[in-house]
């Protein structure tokens, strides 16, 4: 399974055709605590870079953009009832949508973790 | 992502108060505000802050504000030319809470005063807003500088403890202050350190503001924070804590555009600056506001408090629209009240939509998310009133 990351400070972990995206340690860290996740529909298709989401703390409000082409296949629905989870977990239990790619050529461009840290930093 | 929120400016132009390094060994994250360097948060994070000052006690350095001095017999009357507000009747040794207006009735800024015995020496001490202060002195000096003497005190550092045990943490180092009650004050050794303090503040707990040289506010902030209740807060709790307690932040729900009867405080106006009263009017804007308090019929909009039905956050600038869809106003504060644990916001209505109950859609990212008008404070306050 590879990672990838954007300069939005989403992660995507790809999987054949599909990939699972969530926010960054970074991300959620610079957010604070997050209260509140809103998630596309299941079903709909997105370019790259579209606003997909938000994603807010009691500070804050960030939009989540679509970090590749690609139609939303499932979304967590753990967050609703547990916003923090993409604060203690974001790599893991707090991912926040899965897609179906449409361009995979798209990840050429995004970043692997040793290039993500340098930007991050 | 995108933080959208955050906004950024070049760090050089930034004054600092008097406890930056302290913030920055407690690991603070620093923000552009009012033009300082200010804490938004510690590493324990905003949510942890806001709990923890409703629970213990929580320290903030608000030394940003503005503090000065109305010297003279005629201070009180001098300041009542400026604010609705009865400044003349105010006894020695309290507080009062009050508006600078402009002669359009709209508000230049809030305040807080303290009659520190002006009639026999003293003086009338007042807090102004961080990012109004150049301007209230320069308002204040050029209207009433010919009756009292204006005296800004930037050599002045003002910390917070707020609260419910920030009684059990300050009577430690300051035996008394127990006695005070919610808006009166006087002068205490607290560490060694000089301090005028008045029992009052921004959160809708029990607590403390302290005003103290700025040479030795580290050194009273060190102490405070070794107390066991106190730990140190930063200016975005600072604004969930004053929201749920349905408190005011100047340039956003009050500004110039904005009269004290229609950001609902009519509280702050006492009845003898009201028609009818011994000293009615005589302050900026007083036929349009004692008309509006005639009137309340002829107020184009109200400040009312709003909880919303669903778990989405509704910020500032949110549109505010009747059921049937009609645009009816704009909400001023909103976020996830971290006590009250709903979102909860203030706004303007038209006042047709003003009456308790009301049901209101908030219009976020395209979407309606049903709120209602509910009463203020949204968490109920602890002053402490002996």
């Amino acid at each position: 399974m590879t990672v990838k990351y954007t300069e939005d400070h989403e992660w995507l972990k790809i999987e054949g055709d599909t990939a699972t995206v969530g926010i960054t340690v970074h991300a959620q860290d610079a957010l604070g605590d997050v209260v509140f996740v809103d998630l596309p529909a299941v079903g709909t298709s997105f370019a790259q870079k579209e606003t997909a989401g938000v994603v807010e703390s009691v500070k804050a409000a960030a939009d989540v953009y679509m970090p590749v082409s690609g139609e939303v296949t499932a979304i967590n629905e753990a967050l609703k009832d547990d916003p923090s989870l993409a604060n203690s977990d974001p790599m893991g239990a707090g991912w926040f949508f899965k897609i179906k790619l449409s361009d995979p050529s798209q990840l050429d461009a995004l970043m692997d973790e040793t290039r993500y840290t340098a930007f991050a930093a | 992502m995108s933080d959208s929120s955050t906004s950024s400016a070049a760090p050089e132009t930034l004054l600092k108060t008097p406890m930056h390094a302290l913030h920055l060994e407690l690991g603070a994250r620093m923000v552009p505000f009012a033009g300082y360097s200010m804490p938004v948060q510690y590493p324990a994070g905003l949510m942890a802050e806001h709990h923890h000052t409703r629970q213990a006690s929580g320290l903030f350095d608000v030394s940003h504000m503005g503090q000065l001095r109305l010297v003279g017999a005629e201070a009180a009357a001098a300041l009542e030319s400026l604010i609705p507000v009865d400044v003349i009747d105010l006894p020695a040794g309290k507080q009062r809470y009050g508006l600078l207006l402009n002669d359009e009735g709209g508000i230049i800024d809030d305040l807080m005063f303290f009659n520190r015995d002006y009639a026999n020496g003293g003086d009338l001490f007042v807090i102004v807003n961080g990012a109004c202060k150049v301007g209230d002195i320069a308002h204040i000096q050029a209207k009433i500088g010919s009756r009292c003497q204006v005296i800004p005190m930037p050599e002045m550092a003002l910390l917070a403890l707020q609260g419910p045990q920030a009684v059990t943490a300050l009577q430690r180092l300051a035996p008394g202050v127990e006695k005070l009650v919610f808006m009166t004050g006087g002068r205490f050794t607290v560490a060694g350190c000089d301090c005028f303090l008045t029992r009052s503040g921004y959160t809708g707990e029990d607590g403390f503001e302290i005003s103290v040289h700025g040479s030795q506010a580290e050194t009273l902030a060190r102490a405070l924070l070794a107390q066991p209740e106190v730990k140190p807060i930063g200016l975005g709790a600072r604004n969930s804590l004053r929201l749920e307690a349905g408190l005011c932040l100047y340039g956003n729900d009050i500004d110039t555009t904005t009269t004290p009867v229609e950001a609902s405080l009519n509280w702050a106006m006492q009845k003898v600056r009201r028609t009818g009263g011994a000293r009615a009017g005589g302050f900026p804007g007083a036929d349009k506001i004692l008309a509006q308090l005639a009137d309340p019929a002829t107020l184009a909009r109200k400040r009312v408090g709003l909880v919303a039905l669903e778990r989405v956050p509704v910020r500032d600038h949110t549109e505010l629209q009747a059921t049937d869809g009609t645009s009816i106003g704009e909400v001023t504060s909103g976020l996830l009240g971290p006590t009250i644990n709903q979102p909860v916001a203030m706004g303007y209505v038209k006042p047709e939509f003003a009456a308790l109950g009301t049901r209101v859609n908030a219009i976020v990212r395209g979407k309606a998310v049903p709120m209602e008008v509910a009463a203020m404070p949204f968490v109920p306050t602890r002053y402490y009133r002996g």
